[in-house]
C-alpha cells in the first residue's frame, strides 16, 4: 500500500468541508413553490365581506392581481398592511385577501381596526384553499397573471425592501407581459 | 425556541433581520411548540388498516411549517389541516400514491420524508450500497493478502490439515484457558 | 461586577489553554523536562478557571441576575431552583461553556490517571486537548460570551426556560451527552500525541482503550438518556426521530463502537493500527461535526439553537484545522501496512474488520442522509429535499442485520485462525435454534405471522444464544460452573454484557415498532375506552396550579382482566411567562409494555381528546442501552489497565518491545 493511500481521508474532508461551507449560505427554510406557472385551484367559498355568497375562481379579476394571505392572529400580516394600503391605494394591482384559517368576526375587527388593502377576502377558514395553494403560514403573497396563473410567491412578511426587490419587479414582469 | 436558519439570510442587512425575526414570531406562533406538543386527532376510521396508512403516512410526510418533524409530531396549523386531508382522502379510498401524489404538487418534494427515486437521488438511495461494495472489497482485497505466518513454509495433505487443526486448536484453548486463569 | 470574574476566569482559562497547547508539545518534541512537567499542572489550571467560570454563571442564575443576557433569556424568577442552575446548558452560550467546562474535567482525569504513562507522552496528550480547549474558549469569547450583558437597561424578570426543558430529563442528558460526546477527544488526543510521538504500538493501545471504553459507555447512556426524555416528553410515543441533530451523536456512536473494537485488535494482536488511529480521528470529528450541525443552523431541527452564520464560520474554520490538520498528520505519519498479515482468511482479526467497516459504512449512510438536502438545494439552485425516518430505517437496519451476524461469528472465533469446521460445530445448533425459535415464538405470543419480528426474534436470539455458547466452550473445562464462571477475564465480561445489551436494544426496537397499537378517542367523564387487554375509564379532571404553570390534571383507572391495575394522571399544562402550552404523560412503565396516555384538547362538550398507547418492549431499548454502557464499563475495571499503572517505565519499555516482536506485520514509518 502506498502512502498516497493514506491521503483519501484529508482528501474526502476537504471535500465535506467545502460542502458545509457552501451550506451555511444556505437557507434550509424558504420552500420554492412548486406551483410557479400552474392555474389557480378551483374554489367555492364566502367572502369575509359578504358571508352568504360564495365566489369562486371565475369571479377573480381578469387582469394581474395580487392574493395575499393573512390572518388576524398574524404580527407580520399587521407589519405589512401599510405597504399592501399604500400600494392598493396607487392602484398598482387589484389585492385579493384569503383570510387564512381564522375567525371571520376576528377578521373584520382587523380590517376595522387596521384599514384593508383588499377588494375583497376569501374565507379559507379550515386552510383547504390554503393547502391547495401550498400555503404553510400567514403571510404569504403571490403574483398572478391575467390567465389566472401563478407567477411569483413570497414567503413571510413584505417589507420596503423586498417588496422594492423581489415583488414590484414581478408584478411588473406580469403587467408588460399583459401589454403584449 | 424555534430558530430558523432564515437568519442566513441576515446578509440582507437590518431590515432583513426585522422581517426574518417577525417571521420568526409567525412560526412561533403557529407552530406552538414542536416539543411538548401532541398531535390528537379523533378521526373514525373504518377499519385498523385504515388507521394503520394514516398512522404510517402522516409520519411519511414533513410539516412544511414547523422545524423538523412530521405531521404526527407537529402541532402546526398546518399539519393539522393535512391531517384531515388524508384522512379524507383515505376515507374515499384513495391509495398512497395517490396520497404522495397530492402532496407533492402542493408542497413539493421537499414534504416527503421519503425521497423519491430520480436522477438527483440516485447517489442518496445507492450511496450506501457502493459505500458497502467498496468496504466489501477492502475486506476482501485485506483477506486474499491474509495468511497465517505459521503455515506459510510447510505443505500438508488434508489428513495432517485436520491432524494440526486439532493440535493447534488444543493448544490455543490451552493458551487461553491459561491466560484467562492469571488474570 | 460577579458575571465579570466568569468573564475572567474564561479569559485566563483561554491563556492557560494556548500555553498548554504550545509549550509542552514543544517541550515532548525537544525534550525539555521542565516545558514537559508544565502540562499537569497547567491542566489543573484550566479545569479551576473553568470550573470558576462555570460556577459564576450558575451563580447568576440562581441570584436572578437578568443583567446577564444569557440569564435574562433562559431564567426567570419563579423558575424552580433546580431548572434555574440547570439552564446553564438551557441555551447556547452557557451549553458550549458548560461543554467546555467537561473537556478540562475529562483533561483532569487524564492527568491524574495517567500515571503509569510516560511523561513526554502526556504532555503530548493533554497539550493537544489544551488546544481543543484553547479554541472553544476563543470561540466563547469572540462570538457566544455567556456573561454578556445588557446594561443599563437590565430587564426586571427573565424570559423563562423553555417549557420542553423543564423537565427532570433535561437534567441529566444534556451533560450525559457531551461527557460522552467529548470523551472522545480524549481518545483523540492519545491517537495525535501517537502520531506525533511516533509511538504506534500495543502499548498505546491499551493506554487508550479505557478511556474509549469510558466515552462510548457514558455516550451510550446519554443517546439512550436524549432517547428515554423524546419518548415522555414529545407525547407521541417516539423514541428515535433521525433528527438532523440526534443523527451526529448517532454517528459517533457507530464510529466509537468501531473504535472500541479495533483498539482491542491493536493491543491483543498488533496490527489495523492506522485503521485505529482513523477511527479516533474519525470519532473526534463526528463530535465537533455534532456541535458545528446543532450551533451553526445548518439543518433545521427541533434542536437546533444558535443559528448564526458567523458561528457556524468559526467553528467550521475550527473543525477544518483540527481536523484537517489531523488527517494530514495521518497521512504523513501512519504506518504503512505490509503486504502481508499474520492472520488467515477465516479469524477474528477478519470478522472484527468487517465489523468495523459495516459501522463505518453506517455512519457514512447517515452522514449522506443527513447532508444530502443540504447538497440537493446546493446543487438544484434551492429546490428542497427532505430526508427522515422511512429512508434511515431502510438504510439502517439491514445494515445492523449483518452486523449482528458477524458479531457472534467474530466473537466466537479465534484470534489468527479459525475453521469453519469450528464454527459450524460451535454455531450449528445455535443457528438451527435461533431460525426456529424466531419463527415460532412470535407465532405463539401473536398467533400471527410477522416478518418483521420473526428475523428481529433470530437475530436477537443468535446474538444471546451465541453468548451462551461461547461462555459454555469457555468453562467446559472447568470443575464446576461458578468456577468457570469465576475464571473468565473481567473485560470478557463486558464485552458479553455489551453485547447482551445490544441484543435487547435489537429486540426491544425492533419488536415495539411493529407491536405498538394506539388509539385516538374522545372521552367524556366516566367513559371507557378499550385498547389491547387494557380498559381505561377516564375518571375526569381537575385543576392544578404549580410553581409557573396551571393546568389540567386528568384521572384514569386501567382495567385488565375486570381487575383493577392503577390509575393514571396525564396533565395538560400552561406556562404562565410564556404562555406555551406543554402535555405531561401519564405512563405505566413495564417491563413487557408501556401504557401510556397523553391528553389533547377539551371540546365545548366537555369530552376530552386523548390518545392511549400500548407500547410492548419499549423499555428494552434503554435497558438493553443500560446493559451495554455497563459492558463497557465492566470493561474498564478490567485489572490489566490497573496493573500496568504500577509498572515502570522500564517494564512498560520491555513489554512495548515485546509486542513490536509479535508484530512483525506492521512498521512504524520510518520517520
Amino acid at each position: 500500500m502506498s502512502r498516497l493511500k493514506l491521503f483519501i481521508p484529508v482528501g474526502v474532508f476537504v471535500v465535506l468541508a467545502l460542502m458545509l461551507w457552501r451550506g451555511l449560505y444556505l437557507d434550509p427554510r424558504t420552500l420554492p413553490s412548486v406551483l410557479i406557472d400552474k392555474p389557480l385551484p378551483e374554489f367555492e367559498l364566502p367572502t369575509v365581506e359578504q358571508a352568504d355568497r360564495l365566489i369562486s375562481k371565475a369571479d377573480l379579476p381578469k387582469e394581474p392581481f395580487l392574493l395575499n394571505v393573512w390572518g388576524s392572529y398574524c404580527l407580520p400580516c399587521l407589519q405589512e398592511n401599510p405597504i399592501l394600503k399604500a400600494a392598493a391605494e396607487k392602484d398598482v394591482l387589484p389585492i385579493i385577501g384569503i383570510n387564512y384559517k381564522d375567525k371571520t368576526n376576528l377578521a373584520q375587527m382587523w380590517m376595522d381596526d387596521n384599514g384593508s388593502p383588499f377588494d375583497f377576502s376569501i374565507v379559507d377558514a379550515d386552510g383547504r384553499l390554503g393547502i391547495d395553494l401550498g400555503v404553510y403560514g400567514a403571510p404569504e403573497t403571490f403574483v398572478i397573471d391575467g390567465n389566472g396563473v401563478i407567477r411569483y410567491k413570497h414567503i413571510g412578511v413584505i417589507d420596503p425592501q423586498s417588496w422594492q426587490e423581489e415583488i414590484m419587479p414581478a408584478i411588473e414582469a406580469v403587467k408588460a407581459e399583459a401589454l403584449n | 425556541m424555534t430558530t430558523p436558519a432564515a437568519l442566513t439570510n441576515s446578509r440582507r442587512g437590518a431590515i432583513g433581520a426585522v422581517r426574518i425575526l417577525l417571521q420568526i414570531a409567525t412560526f412561533a406562533l403557529l407552530c406552538l411548540t414542536a416539543n411538548a406538543w401532541s398531535a390528537i386527532d379523533t378521526f373514525e376510521f373504518e377499519n385498523d388498516e385504515q388507521q394503520q396508512r394514516f398512522r404510517t403516512l402522516s409520519n411519511e410526510f414533513r410539516c412544511p411549517m414547523c422545524q423538523n418533524t412530521s405531521l404526527t409530531g407537529s402541532g402546526g396549523g398546518v399539519a393539522e389541516d393535512l391531517r384531515r386531508e388524508i384522512y379524507y382522502m383515505i376515507v374515499e379510498g384513495k391509495t398512497d400514491e395517490e396520497i404522495e401524489q397530492f402532496m407533492l404538487e402542493r408542497y413539493g418534494d421537499f414534504v416527503l420524508y421519503k425521497p423519491r427515486l430520480m436522477t438527483e437521488t440516485l447517489l442518496l438511495w445507492f450511496g450506501p450500497l457502493l459505500f458497502l461494495l467498496l468496504g466489501g472489497w477492502i475486506v476482501l482485497g485485506i483477506i486474499k493478502r491474509a495468511r497465517p505466518q505459521v503455515q506459510e513454509a510447510v505443505v500438508l495433505d488434508d489428513a495432517d490439515q485436520e491432524r494440526l487443526r486439532k493440535l493447534l486448536a488444543g493448544v490455543e484453548r490451552q493458551e487461553e484457558q491459561d491466560k484467562s486463569n492469571n488474570r | 461586577m460577579v458575571p465579570e470574574l466568569g468573564q475572567l476566569t474564561l479569559i485566563l482559562s483561554f491563556c492557560l489553554c494556548v500555553i498548554l497547547g504550545t509549550l509542552p508539545l514543544v517541550g515532548a518534541s525537544t525534550g525539555n523536562r521542565l516545558w514537559i512537567g508544565l502540562a499537569r499542572p497547567l491542566t489543573a489550571g484550566v479545569f479551576v478557571f473553568l470550573t470558576l467560570s462555570l460556577l459564576v454563571l450558575g451563580y447568576s442564575f440562581v441570584t436572578d441576575d437578568f443583567s446577564v443576557s444569557f440569564v435574562a433569556q433562559h431564567s426567570n424568577s419563579l423558575l424552580p431552583i433546580q431548572y434555574k442552575i440547570t439552564a446553564v446548558w438551557g441555551g447556547h452560550e452557557g451549553s458550549f461553556l458548560f461543554w467546555t467546562w467537561m473537556l478540562s474535567g475529562w483533561m483532569l482525569a487524564v492527568a491524574i490517571f495517567s500515571k503509569a504513562m510516560p511523561d513526554d507522552f502526556v504532555a503530548r496528550v493533554l497539550g493537544v486537548m489544551g488546544l481543543i480547549g484553547a479554541g472553544y474558549t476563543l470561540f466563547m469569547i469572540a462570538t457566544s460570551n455567556p456573561f454578556d450583558r445588557i446594561l443599563p437597561l437590565s430587564p426586571p424578570d427573565g424570559a423563562d426556560l423553555n417549557s420542553a426543558l423543564q423537565d427532570f430529563g433535561f437534567i441529566i442528558h444534556p451533560p450525559s451527552l457531551y461527557m460522552g460526546y467529548v470523551g472522545f477527544s480524549v481518545v483523540f488526543a492519545f491517537a495525535i500525541a501517537a502520531l506525533l510521538s511516533g509511538r504506534l504500538d500495543s502499548a498505546w493501545a491499551r493506554w487508550s482503550r479505557p478511556w474509549a471504553n469510558a466515552a462510548w459507555a457514558i455516550l451510550t447512556i446519554g443517546i439512550a438518556l436524549g432517547s428515554w426524555w423524546a419518548y415522555y416528553e414529545l407525547g407521541w410515543g417516539g423514541w428515535w426521530a433521525w433528527d438532523p441533530v440526534e443523527n451526529p451523536p448517532m454517528i459517533n456512536w457507530l464510529l466509537g463502537t468501531a473504535l472500541i473494537h479495533s483498539l482491542a485488535v491493536t493491543e491483543k494482536r498488533g496490527v489495523f493500527k492506522s485503521w485505529t488511529v482513523l477511527l479516533a480521528i474519525m470519532a473526534f470529528a463526528a463530535s465537533l461535526l455534532g456541535t458545528f450541525i446543532t450551533r451553526s443552523g445548518l439543518l433545521t431541527s427541533v434542536h437546533a439553537f444558535a443559528s448564526d452564520p458567523t458561528r457556524g464560520i468559526y467553528i467550521l474554520g475550527f473543525l477544518g484545522l483540527v481536523v484537517g490538520g489531523s488527517l494530514l498528520l495521518f497521512a504523513l505519519r501512519a504506518p504503512l501496512m505490509k503486504s502481508e498479515f499474520g492472520f488467515a482468511a477465516i479469524s477474528r482479526e477478519v470478522f472484527l474488520l468487517a465489523n468495523n467497516i459495516i459501522l463505518v459504512v453506517a455512519s457514512a449512510a447517515i452522514l449522506l442522509g443527513t447532508l444530502y438536502p443540504m447538497v440537493y438545494q446546493a446543487v438544484s439552485g434551492g429546490e428542497l429535499l427532505s430526508v427522515g425516518p422511512p429512508y434511515f430505517n431502510m438504510i439502517f437496519v439491514p445494515l445492523m442485520a449483518i452486523l449482528v451476524i458477524f458479531l457472534v461469528l467474530g466473537s466466537i472465533s479465534r484470534w489468527k485462525k479459525t475453521s469453519v469446521e469450528y464454527l459450524r460445530k460451535q454455531l450449528g445448533l445455535v443457528a438451527i435454534a435461533s431460525v426456529l425459535l424466531g419463527v415460532v415464538l412470535p407465532l405463539v405470543v401473536t398467533f400471527e405471522f410477522n416478518f418483521g419480528a420473526s428475523i428481529a426474534t433470530m437475530l436477537g436470539l443468535w446474538i444471546i444464544l451465541g453468548i451462551v455458547q461461547d461462555i459454555r466452550i469457555k468453562i467446559s473445562n472447568k470443575a464446576s460452573i461458578l468456577s468457570g464462571l469465576k475464571s473468565l477475564a473481567t473485560s470478557y465480561i463486558g464485552m458479553q454484557i455489551a453485547h447482551l445489551g445490544f441484543a435487547t436494544i435489537l429486540l426491544g426496537a425492533a419488536l415495539t415498532s411493529i407491536y405498538s397499537v394506539e388509539k385516538s378517542v374522545l372521552l367524556s367523564a366516566g367513559e371507557t375506552v378499550d385498547l389491547g387487554a387494557y380498559d381505561f375509564v377516564f375518571q375526569g379532571t381537575e385543576p392544578v396550579q404549580g410553581p409557573n404553570f396551571v393546568g389540567d390534571r386528568a384521572t384514569f383507572q386501567v382495567i385488565k382482566n375486570d381487575q383493577y391495575q392503577r390509575d393514571l394522571h396525564p396533565e395538560k399544562r400552561v406556562y404562565t411567562q410564556s404562555g406555551s402550552p406543554s402535555t405531561e404523560m401519564a405512563i405505566d412503565a413495564g417491563f413487557w409494555r408501556d401504557l401510556f396516555i397523553t391528553l389533547g384538547e377539551p371540546r365545548e362538550s366537555g369530552a376530552w381528546s386523548m390518545t392511549i398507547y400500548i407500547k410492548p418492549f419499549v423499555r428494552w431499548v434503554w435497558l438493553g442501552a443500560i446493559l451495554m454502557a455497563l459492558g463497557g464499563v465492566v470493561a474498564v475495571m478490567d485489572k490489566r489497565y490497573r496493573r500496568l499503572k504500577v509498572r515502570t517505565l522500564a517494564g512498560e519499555a520491555t513489554e512495548a518491545e515485546q509486542a513490536g516482536k509479535t508484530d512483525q506485520n506492521l512498521r512504524p514509518a520510518s520517520n
